[in-house]
């Protein structure tokens, strides 16, 4: 062995180091394995990790404010809440054409329902003024309108002054910034040629007309399919060159204006010089006095950041307030409440499933092959009846018309009129819920029982130990990893359990996961539930942790 | 010991039937006395029953028909664990989640021993064993053989008048089985307990047992110490089944008091000790072992018959020769001889004489 009294590392055949040459052989044995294994792996990502990825996101993920409020999220930022005055102008300005783009993608309502989760009536706010956010300005609308010839009612001359004409120099990152919003303001994709380009001109001098029109466009052509310069643009477009041809220097810009159509534009510029300029705030203030009130901005500024701890703290009654995190009403208290008991039941079915499975699975392990198959077959029967057909049938069992209630009142056990109520309630759920999951239970604990030799129990009672001496103190520690591994599974699966609690439950014995199930398909609050579902998650991962602390996850068998 | 009378009898099995399914005896008509402190082992065929009878006087198996006693007292009823009877099972048995002192302790802390006391004889069976070192590791933690060792010492520490062994060295290699064939004797000589011992191997059999009951099919086919049951088998079961031995076929042609004479099927006739056979013209095996044939002429003795014999193999064996013969008409006949100085090594092909003395050619049933 002259390697051993060599000093460096241990050297292959060839010279390459041992090490080396040991993983080079290696490499070819893992690909090998990985690309058996492939089919799998990808299968778990697509549908395992990717969607709890995507739900741990979506728990802290806030996008829709900033993504349908753009610019009001921007200029909302400097106002100060606790000033108690409701938002300047500028505020009202952005969000008179941020509003109005969303309500055109009909996208307004989804924001008024998201915020109405933090703060009640905001939601009805969003939905009348998304109606009535065109008759913003009407007055300088009609007026442009009229002005001149009327050429500026209609698209076509628009067109020419927003494109500057066929030949002028086109602004494509302002056409290409309002591809980006809209996409995903509507999660719709605003690609491709849509026959308008905003000229560099008209863009540097009225740039706010220029983004309306832009939008517009995008929306003709993309939505609703037409051509640009067939239809009439939008009222913001009117509104915007109203407001910009109003303001210090507009009037000048519009001298220097030489593109198409100046004549045009210099007549609609003089068609609204006698009107007043338009106020944003007061017509929203008009539309709903509610924009004047503080609550409802300071929510919308509180929830303007992309990413939110919102709905965490929902989920466990807490809300972000005037001044940071504070407890909700009592009346709106129900997830912490909800987590307890899911808590609490799930124990009390595993402990059902544990004093109702250990002797069956004793048996099932103790009797002939041949009866011990039956039996197992009666075990495993539930598995082939639909969990609907079960659950139902306990409310056949249970109920106080039912068969159990019609036996003891035909026993005399109980009075005809003190039925007992077994369902709808905290123990119908138990006594559902442990039927469905006993299989959970046998089968880990069979399959750990079978492994322990019946010897064992001879050997103690040939050194003298009782049959309950022997069991107790030589049999039962030697089922505890079943017992463990049979826990683990009725307890997790029972946690996430909603079917059943949503059947037998009533209103007292549901689960957090009926809740979490309500918000995805009922209140469509998915944050809500991903938050509800991550807290889950967490829970089970702190329990296994702490099981694994306290009793060792190596003595879970499950087979 | 070997003629244990019915006075000192301390176990018994009287007329014991078995069967565990209502049709077929697994045990049938076990009689069986056992004198204080004999070393007793079961040998058979797998399949003979000998575990069965340990079980059922364990207390394990209930006897279909007959009677166990220990000490003179019917145990048919009494529970397992309060016959103090010490077991060592095949697997050991030892209780995998506790440690080695807390296996040997579990007897005493049934039987409500005192810490202190518990304490001391834990410690004086584990060194016994020579296992002192080893209390608080788990049975997973040791060999083989010290698992062996431990089982052997939780068997004992409660002091049991009688042990049961159920091929307790099944499961080690030859030298540790040798060296705990040895150990276990030792010990129950020592102690002075009374053990019944499970085997199907006929060496431990003949190296550790004061008398051993060969078993098969479900009944004791011989009982007999050792070097009795080597040498004199009482039926062709019990020569077959222990040492080597060769066999011929034929019928009797003439019987009288200790001596008759076979006619081979080849038509020879020899010379042979009647063991079981009672009638001329009864057909018989005659069983010569091996080592008892000689084929040198000077060495054989007066008397003695010869036959004619051709060597069809030699084997070299070290300390013996063994050589596979032709000998009326069974080509199996195989003798063995010392590896001497002055023994020829016979050449295949090779046709010789050998002979043996009549008393060590046992005519037994065919
Ligand atoms: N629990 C049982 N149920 C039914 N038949 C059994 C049972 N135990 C043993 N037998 C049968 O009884 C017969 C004797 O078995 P036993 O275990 O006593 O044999 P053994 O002599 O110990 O064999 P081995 O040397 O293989 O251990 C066998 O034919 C076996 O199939
Ligand atoms: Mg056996």
């Amino acid at each position: 062995m002259s390697d051993t009294t060599q000093s460096g590392p241990v050297l292959a055949a060839d010279g390459t180091p041992l090490k080396r040459s040991l993983a080079r052989a290696l490499r070819m044995q893992k690909l090998r394995a990985l690309m058996l294994i492939a089919p799998l792996l990808i299968f778990i990502l697509l549908a395992f990790i990717f969607p709890i990825a995507d739900m741990l996101f979506r728990s802290v993920e806030n996008r829709i404010v900033a993504d349908t409020l753009p610019e009001t999220v921007v200029t909302l930022k400097d106002w100060d809440p606790m000033s108690g005055e409701s938002p300047d102008e500028a505020v009202y300005e952005s969000l008179y054409y941020d509003l109005f783009v969303a309500a055109e993608a009909k996208e307004h309502t989804k924001l008024g329902t998201r915020l109405n989760y933090e703060h009640t009536g905001i939601s009805s706010l969003f939905r009348s003024s998304g109606r009535k956010v065109d008759d913003i300005g009407k007055a300088d609308v009609k007026a442009i309108q009229r002005s001149g010839d009327g050429e500026l009612k209609n698209g076509a001359l628009w067109y020419e002054i927003m494109s500057g004409g066929s030949s002028a120099a086109g602004d494509t990152d302002l056409l290409d910034g309002e591809r980006t919003k809209l996409a995903q303001l509507t999660g719709e994709k605003f690609s491709g040629d849509i026959g308008f380009v905003p000229g560099a001109e008209i863009s540097k001098l009225f740039p706010r007309t220029a983004i309306a029109y832009t939008d517009f466009a995008l929306f003709t052509a993309v939505v609703d399919g037409d051509i640009v310069a067939e239809e009439k643009p939008w009222e913001t477009v009117y509104v915007a060159f109203a407001t910009e041809v109003s303001t210090d220097g507009g009037a000048a810009n519009l001298a220097s204006y030489t593109g198409p159509g100046a004549d045009a534009l210099k007549a609609a510029a003089a068609a609204i010089a006698d009107l007043p300029p338009i106020s944003f705030k007061e017509a929203f203030l008009d539309i709903d006095k509610d924009w004047g009130n503080v609550g409802n901005w300071r929510t919308i500024q509180t929830y303007s950041p992309e990413y939110t701890t919102g709905y965490f703290l929902n989920s466990v009654d807490l809300h972000l307030g005037a001044d940071g995190v504070e407890a909700r009403p009592e009346n709106q208290q129900i997830y912490i409440t909800l987590f307890k008991r899911t808590m609490i039941m799930s124990l009390m079915i595993t402990g059902s499933c544990i004093l109702l499975g250990y002797p069956v699975a004793w048996i099932l392990a103790n009797l002939p092959t041949r009866s011990a198959n039956l039996l197992m077959i009666l075990v495993l029967l539930p598995f082939w009846t639909s969990l609907l057909v079960r659950t139902s049938a306990w409310k056949v069992m249970l109920q106080q018309q039912g068969v159990i209630n019609d036996v003891l009142v035909w026993l005399g056990l109980v009075a005809d009129d003190a039925r007992l109520v077994m369902i709808n309630n905290q123990f119908g759920t138990i006594v559902a819920m442990t039927h469905i999951l006993l299989p959970f239970m046998i089968l880990p604990m069979y399959s750990v029982m079978q492994t322990i030799n019946p010897t064992y129990l001879r050997a103690a009672k040939s050194l003298g130990a009782t049959n309950w001496t022997a069991f107790w103190r030589v049999y039962f520690p030697q089922s505890v990893p079943g017992i463990g591994a049979g826990s683990i599974l009725v307890f997790i699966l029972s946690i996430g359990y909603y079917i059943t609690p949503e059947i037998v439950g009533g209103t007292k014995g549901v689960f957090i996961s009926n809740r979490i199930a309500y918000h995805i398909s009922s209140s469509l609050n998915w944050g809500l539930a991903a938050a509800l579902g991550s807290i889950l998650l967490a829970v089970v991962l702190l329990l296994y942790w702490a099981y694994d602390k306290i009793v060792g996850i190596d003595n879970v068998k499950l087979g | 010991m070997a003629d244990a009378s019915n006075t000192d009898a301390f176990v018994e099995f009287e007329r014991v039937q078995k069967s565990y399914d209502g049709e077929t005896l697994v045990v049938k008509d076990l009689n069986l006395t056992l004198p204080k402190g004999e070393f007793l082992t079961m040998l058979g065929p797998s399949g003979s029953g000998k575990t069965t009878c340990l079980m059922m006087l364990a207390g394990f198996e209930t006897a279909t028909h007959g009677d166990i006693r220990l000490a003179g007292v019917s145990i048919n009823n009494i529970p397992p664990h309060k016959r103090g009877i010490g077991m060592v099972f095949q697997n050991y048995a030892l209780f995998p989640h506790m440690t080695i002192a807390e296996n040997l302790s579990f007897p005493l802390e049934v039987r409500k021993m005192g810490k202190s006391e518990r304490e001391a004889k834990v410690k004086r069976a584990l060194d016994m064993v020579e296992m002192g070192a080893f209390g608080g590791r788990r049975p997973s933690q040791l060999s083989g053989g010290q698992q062996q060792r431990v089982a052997l010492a939780r068997a004992l520490v409660f002091e049991p008048e009688l042990v049961l062994m159920d091929e307790p060295l099944g499961a080690l290699d030859k030298q540790l089985r040798e060296k705990m064939q040895f150990e276990i004797t030792h010990l129950a000589h020592e102690l002075g307990i009374t053990t019944v011992y499970v085997t199907h191997d006929q060496t431990e059999a003949l190296t550790m047992s004061d008398r051993v009951a060969v078993f098969n099919d479900g009944r004791i086919q011989q009982l007999a110490p050792p070097d009795e049951l080597y040498e004199s088998p009482q039926n062709s079961f019990v020569a077959q089944f222990i040492g080597e031995n060769n066999t011929l076929e034929g019928v009797v042609k003439e019987i009288s008091g200790n001596h008759a004479v076979v006619a081979l099927d080849d038509g020879e006739t020899i010379q042979c000790t009647p063991v079981n056979v009672s009638e001329v013209g009864q057909r018989t095996q005659v069983s010569i072992r091996p080592e008892r044939v000689e084929y040198n002429k000077e060495r054989l003795q007066e008397g003695a018959h010869t036959l004619k014999a051709e060597v069809l193999e030699f084997i070299y064996m070290g300390d013996i020769f063994r050589t596979r013969l032709r000998v009326a008409g069974n080509d199996e006949f195989i003798i063995k001889t010392r590896n001497a100085p002055d023994q020829d090594r016979l050449q295949p092909g090779q046709q010789i004489e050998i002979g043996w003395l009549p008393e060590d050619c046992r005519a037994l049933d065919a």
